[in-house]
């Protein structure tokens, strides 16, 4: 037993080598809270719904979940004559792919694959290069073919670099020019919209995490029962 | 049941009237009222019942699924996603049927490993053995087949992996590769094959093999943690001395052991579904590219020990042999075993550490098939290969060499946790009472207490203490 702890004491740090690129930070999200999503929601139609769809979540559904009035949802989406189809996008992916070199990837997707801390961290990410096309680089996300879609709100970020060897490594970020929010205003703009994007990713979440605790009570109280009755059952087997 | 006119309820006469044209009661009796299980079952014998109830649960899930999926390369992923979202209880059946995969390899791998302990696969149960190891081979082909039609990259360049290692064959190799698929790649046509073994023609194997399994099983009886034959101490009526109905005994021993299984599986259903990316796999949320290979394709959790080997052996073809021979080589177990003593409480000390060291190198072969091959994980992976095969290949001459202790005559019955004996029953113990010291320890303790009390006081819930 000791040997094979002392095993994996000793392997454990073998695996664990740092990766070079952006460490990931953690936003501090949950989807219960309605009122973030809500705001992420109105980030996302603002900003990202121009290029990235969500083709998998139904509008009737996002109005159930997020208990949106009609007229809100017309006020959100002012194209949709009436509530029904997903939310898609309107660019066509064969212009995305010219003008961007790459289709915008459908999030209702992507996001359960790459993961919040993942999208958090991506999107605090963007720094200054001029030999990028839009002019920006991502460190998560090195020539990273998007836009930073929210620039106006974060501001400009300048790479903090350090020679090793014979590469240029990023060692941080650093705020140069500030934009329309203060970073504490944008880290919270952004938890809402990744907030929006977890939900989106899996609604089904909000449901699951509300029934489960019925259902773990029902069986500890079933449980409890079958024991009493395994035990009376028992009583004369020795 | 001549006598049915006496009968004197109707469910009675109903029974009799079905006993006369169908073996009912025969097999009621044979195979659970008058069947004798062994009165010392412990806590590894529950398994055998887990997977008959993941079983059900899979088919039943299953049968919803197929409802509302769609295979055809083009809807697959989709359609799943609307599983997912837009069919009432839909994400419940799914995430039921992906737990209940994962949960299926847990139970038949602790119930494979129980019948390595106490030597379940001993004379006179080959044939149980055998029944069993087919049922995992079948096991492993439907979840394997299963894994395609989610139609994620996961699912898509998975089963291309596996799939393409047939093409390392010499000769028929390529050809065999394109038979099994149907295509020159994984496709539409694969999905559609892959769908029809996974619903229809692998369950029904299945449920075929289960139902020998039990047959077998029931006709040399269950062995026990003794690992001694209870059929040959009777008493005068022929009944086993230390044997006891598996019903009712059983039956709510395992109600109460499926409840407590239920819980931990609807903990996972509704608070960890993806079970930190090894029950569902991240990457399979992205619909299958065939254009662009993931950075690393590895299995699902329960096929990575094998992966693993697969790995370990520098060309394809002979990593593809021995991962074959991995599987296929658990099948000679009975045979390689030349130990006469059935129960690990009775053996010696080599088989102990050879047990030991087989469960360590299955499982380190596990966490390597989940990690990027580096140089360090390969040198461990051959390590841990040679050690998987010693165990077996070195099998028949070290359990020759065995020191084994006396086997009891009867059966005996567990003991309390206090009093057994041996340094992992000090190292339990000593766990325990580092709990007992814990601040909330006694925060809980007191509020069980409090809730004790107000059952005591309560007419009704008297009885549940």
């Amino acid at each position: 037993m000791k040997s094979i702890l002392y095993l994996v004491l000793l392997l454990t740090p073998l695996w664990a080598a740092a990766e070079l690129g952006a460490p990931l930070q953690q936003p501090n999200i949950e989807v219960t809270d309605t009122a973030s999503v809500r705001r992420g929601l109105e980030l996302y139609v603002d900003r990202c719904l121009g290029c990235h769809s969500l083709k998998h979540l139904r509008y009737r559904r996002l109005q159930r979940d997020l208990r949106l009035s009609d007229e809100e949802i017309k006020a959100l989406f002012p194209h949709l004559e009436r509530i029904v189809g997903t939310m898609t996008t309107a660019m066509d992916p064969e212009d995305a792919a010219r003008w961007f070199g790459v289709a915008a990837p459908d999030l209702s997707e992507r996001i359960r694959a790459l993961g919040a801390d993942w999208l958090y961290t991506y999107l605090r990410s963007f720094y200054k290069d001029e030999t990028r096309p839009f002019g920006v680089n991502n460190w998560l996300f090195p020539d990273v073919a998007m836009p930073h879609v929210l620039w106006d709100l974060q501001g400009e970020q300048e790479a903090v670099t350090a020679q090793l060897g014979d590469t240029v490594v990023i060692q941080k970020l650093e705020l140069v020019e500030r934009g329309k929010l203060s970073p504490q205003e944008y880290d919270k703009a952004l938890t809402d919209l990744v907030n929006f994007l977890a939900y989106a990713a899996e609604p089904a979440q909000l449901e699951r995490r509300r029934i489960g605790p019925y259902v773990l009570l029902f069986l500890f109280l079933l449980a409890l029962v079958t024991y009493r009755l395994k035990k009376a059952y028992w009583k004369d087997v020795h | 049941m001549s006598e049915c006119k006496h009968c004197e309820t109707r469910g009675a006469r109903l029974i009799a009237w079905i006993d006369e044209r169908f073996p009912l009661l025969k097999v009621w009796n044979e195979h659970l009222a008058k069947y004798y299980a062994p009165k010392n079952f412990n806590f590894w014998y529950f398994f055998g019942s887990f997977a008959l109830l993941v079983l059900v649960n899979q088919i039943v899930t299953g049968i919803w699924l197929t409802m509302n999926y769609k295979p055809d390369a083009r809807l697959a992923f989709d359609s799943v996603e609307a599983i997912m979202r837009d069919f009432n209880w839909g994400w419940l059946i799914r995430y039921m049927h992906s737990t209940g995969a994962s949960m299926f390899f847990i139970v038949i791998y602790l119930h494979m490993f129980r019948g390595m302990m106490y030597g379940s696969y001993k004379k006179p149960r080959e044939l149980v053995w055998l029944l069993g190891m087919s049922l995992y081979v079948a096991l492993m082909a439907e979840a394997f087949m299963g894994y395609l039609l989610p139609w994620g990259q996961m699912s898509y360049w998975g089963a291309n992996v596996i799939v393409s290692l047939f093409s390392a064959i010499p000769v028929i190799g390529e050809d065999l590769a394109t038979w099994i698929r149907g295509d020159f790649l994984i496709s539409d046509v694969t999905l559609n094959r892959f769908f029809s073994f996974h619903v229809i023609a692998v369950p029904l194997v299945i449920v075929f093999l289960v139902f020998l399994h039990i047959v077998a099983l029931h006709k040399v009886g269950s062995n026990n943690p003794d690992g001694i034959e209870i059929k040959e101490k009777k008493d005068e009526n022929g009944v086993p001395l230390d044997g006891i109905p598996f019903h009712p005994y059983y039956t709510v021993k395992d109600l109460f052991g499926a409840t407590v299984f239920l819980a931990v599986c609807a903990w996972i259903v509704f608070y960890a579904p993806e079970f930190g990316g090894y029950f569902l796999e991240k990457p399979n949320f992205i619909p299958a590219d065939p254009l662009k290979t993931p950075e690393h394709i590895a299995p699902v959790w329960y096929f990575t020990p094998y992966y693993s080997i697969l790995r370990a052996i520098p060309s394809k073809f002979g990593g593809m042999l021995a991962m074959f021979l991995a599987i296929f080589i658990l099948f000679f177990l009975p045979w390689l075993d030349r130990c006469p003593v059935k129960s690990i409480r009775y053996r010696g000390n080599i088989y102990r550490i050879a047990l030991a060291l087989f469960v360590v190198s299955f499982l380190a072969l596990g966490y390597l098939g989940t990690i990027p091959p580096t140089p360090t994980a390969a040198f461990f992976g051959v390590l841990f290969t040679f050690i998987y095969f010693g165990f077996f290949v070195l099998m028949p001459i070290y359990t020759r060499l065995e020191v084994t202790r006396p086997v009891p005559e009867r059966l005996t019955m567990p003991k309390p946790l206090l009093e057994r004996e041996g340094w992992f029953w000090d190292l339990v113990r000593q766990a325990i009472s580092c709990f007992h010291k814990a601040p909330w320890f006694t925060k809980v303790t007191a509020q069980w207490q409090k809730i004790r009390t107000f059952m005591e006081n309560n007419k009704y819930l008297r009885h549940f203490l």
